[in-house]
């Protein structure tokens, strides 16, 4: 009898992503999904959903999902969790999401140290809405509304979430991982994993910032897009754990 | 009924929500509804309930749509330019049907305004201040009693009609202190669990809050939504009428003002004048058939209100020319001359309900329609 190796994990439902060819939000999905068959938790779980490409996300899953307002998921996840303390909830965000619109609500949710888990995709760009620059653009890169390239002394400096994210005292877990490489996409779900299990453990707030490809929004093909990720962003969004109590 | 407590309207609100089975309260410091957080902050942690003193009014409205969702009765308070902080988040619990009780304690705007009692929100309130076609449910109460009994009918109203509720009271409400008598406790897990709550799969089909995102999803949630906004319209209208039988001029007035409504009758019928009061309570839905019963033999219709004449617009199209329409109103904290009120009011019915010559501005701002 032929041995399964690989199979649609059992969190998602039978829905096809709806992603642009080489997106990275299908592999973020995927491997969200990955964990939490691994946990057993579906059953147990809420899910909050963004503004943003990743944010039809609510849409894939067998699992409770609220659709909140752009960049206010960890304030609707916080009042979720308040009253349902036994769930696991998660916010998943992207950049314009989580480091413009919503930089109060994640800064706060983190000082507070609520017991969640926080996803956040950083792909560089606004996807949804055509390609303008996000808070996280690199310097030198182009959007429809820095269209000769981000300057600094004029679009200001690329912001990195993480990085202050890990001053926030009630914050006990953060790191930043990628998914260009098969190598960096198992230590994605490994974080990916131990945010959760963190959750499960009642320790508090734990973010994974993952740096993901928008071939679309950068005008890059899919190999070229996942190239740019290890030649020229992790350069300056390092993958590095910033924080973790749990395990010092 | 417990016994009597002395109370701030502020605190009653608070109190008579807690004793509504309220499980989670999210709020951010604003005058003059900083006493309703303060009893909050003081007793819900006590109860084992949810309290945050949150980053922002955007938070609090956001952290009380994750707990609604999540099935529980929750609750924001708030005033004046900070409301419409909270308008979005307002719009899309109304889109997806979530409910909730939001209390706005009205003080002075536009803009930051001031700290005083106006009731200048009143079109925020009850025309939608956020996007799209929804209605909040709109109760004023005029009394710390009422506050606290319409304060447990938003809740049960909200849960009923699955939509945001709102208390519409001014600072002068919030800061009063009257007697009150609170409803019995109920407590938060002797309610049901709702149809849509999110509370983990676990041997059920998963549920969504989610958007409508096709033309036809969304025009078609829209109409779902006005039929809801008809049938809570049909049912739901509250108002109190005093001495309309034989009035020969309608003053229509509510919250805070309408107690000087009342005055300025009683004083009117001594010397015998007819005077009556219509007070919506709900201000929406507005109890369109009642008001216009009332109206039907009356020579004029006074409205008095702590703005530029919001209510007094909606009062003129129930009205529709059968009668003249006055308006008096102060704005910015100042409060309505009630001997200034009643001599113009006998000189309209003396005037078989006409010719109401303007006033000095310094008085306030006159209107006739």
């Amino acid at each position: 009898m032929a041995n399964k190796v690989y199979g649609r994990p059992i969190s998602l439902n039978e829905k096809q992503f709806t992603y642009c060819p080489g997106c990275g939000h299908g592999v973020c999905n995927r491997l969200l999904a990955e964990v939490i068959d691994e946990l057993g938790i579906a059953g147990n779980t809420i899910g909050v959903s963004y503004v943003g490409c990743g944010g039809m996300l609510y849409d894939f899953y067998n699992i409770d999902f609220a659709f909140p307002l752009h960049g206010r998921a960890p304030a609707t996840a916080t009042g979720i969790k308040r009253v349902r303390p036994d769930k696991i909830v998660f916010s998943y965000q992207g950049d314009g999401d989580l480091a413009a619109i919503g930089t109060a609500e994640i800064i706060h949710a983190a000082t507070r140290g609520e017991n969640l888990t926080s996803l956040f995709i950083n792909n560089g760009i606004y996807g949804m809405t055509g390609g303008q620059m996000a808070p996280t653009t690199l310097i030198g890169q182009k959007a429809s509304t820095c269209i000769d390239g981000r300057d600094p002394s004029y679009h200001g400096l690329p912001i990195r979430m993480s990085e202050m994210i890990a001053q926030c005292d009630g914050a006990c877990y953060v790191e930043r991982v990628s998914v260009d490489s098969a190598k960096n996409i198992s230590a994605a779900k490994k974080a990916i994993k131990k945010a959760f299990q963190n959750q499960i453990d009642g320790k508090g707030f734990s973010l994974v910032e993952i740096v993901s490809p928008c071939p679309i929004g950068w005008n890059l093909s899919p190999n070229d897009a996942y190239k740019r990720i290890t030649d020229e962003i992790l350069e300056f969004y390092k993958p590095v754990v910033f924080k973790d109590t749990i395990s010092e | 009924m417990s016994k009597k407590m002395f109370m701030k309207g502020n605190e009653a609100i608070a109190e008579s929500a807690i004793r509504s089975g309220c499980k989670a309260y999210y709020g951010y410091p604003i005058t003059p509804q900083n006493e309703l957080t303060a009893y909050m902050a003081k007793n819900m942690k006590k109860l084992g309930r949810v309290f945050i003193q949150t980053e922002s009014e955007i938070t609090a409205i956001n952290a009380v749509f994750g707990s609604a969702v999540a099935g529980f009765r929750a609750m924001t308070s708030s005033a004046g330019t900070a409301m419409a902080l909270k308008q979005e988040g307002i719009s899309h619990l109304a889109y997806l049907e979530i409910p909730a009780v939001i209390v706005d304690m009205m003080r002075g705007g536009p803009g930051l305004g001031n700290i005083l009692a106006t009731q200048g929100d009143y079109n925020m309130a009850t025309k939608g201040g956020g996007t799209g076609d929804y209605h909040v449910i709109v109760l004023a109460p005029n009394s710390v009693q009422e506050a606290s009994d319409l304060t447990r009918l938003a809740f049960e109203l909200a849960d009923k009609y699955r939509n945001p509720a709102m208390i519409l009271a001014d600072g002068t409400i919030g800061q009063m202190i009257e007697n009150v008598e609170f409803m019995k406790p109920i407590a938060p897990e002797d309610l049901p669990t709702p149809s849509y709550a999110l509370t983990g799969c676990e041997g059920r089909a998963p549920r969504k809050a989610e958007p409508k995102n096709s033309a036809q999803e969304l025009e078609e949630h829209n109409i779902a939504l006005q039929r809801k906004y008809d049938i809570c319209t049909a049912n739901e209208q509250r108002f109190e009428e005093i001495m309309t039988e034989d009035a020969e001029v309608i003053l229509v007035a509510f919250g805070s003002v309408s107690r000087m409504a009342h005055e300025i009758i009683a004083e009117a019928r001594e010397e015998g004048y007819k005077l009556g009061l219509f007070r919506p309570i709900t201000l929406w839905p507005f109890a369109e058939g009642a008001f216009k019963k009332i109206i039907h033999n009356a020579k004029a219709v006074v409205v008095l209100e702590h703005n530029a004449g919001m209510l007094t617009r909606d009062i003129r199209m129930y009205v529709n020319e059968i009668c003249p329409v006055y308006y008096h109103g102060r704005m910015g904290g100042s409060i309505i001359d009630m001997d200034v009120v009643s001599e113009k009011i006998k000189s309209i019915i003396d005037n078989n309900g006409k010719d109401w010559r303007e006033l000095d501005g310094q008085q306030g701002l006159w209107k006739t329609y």
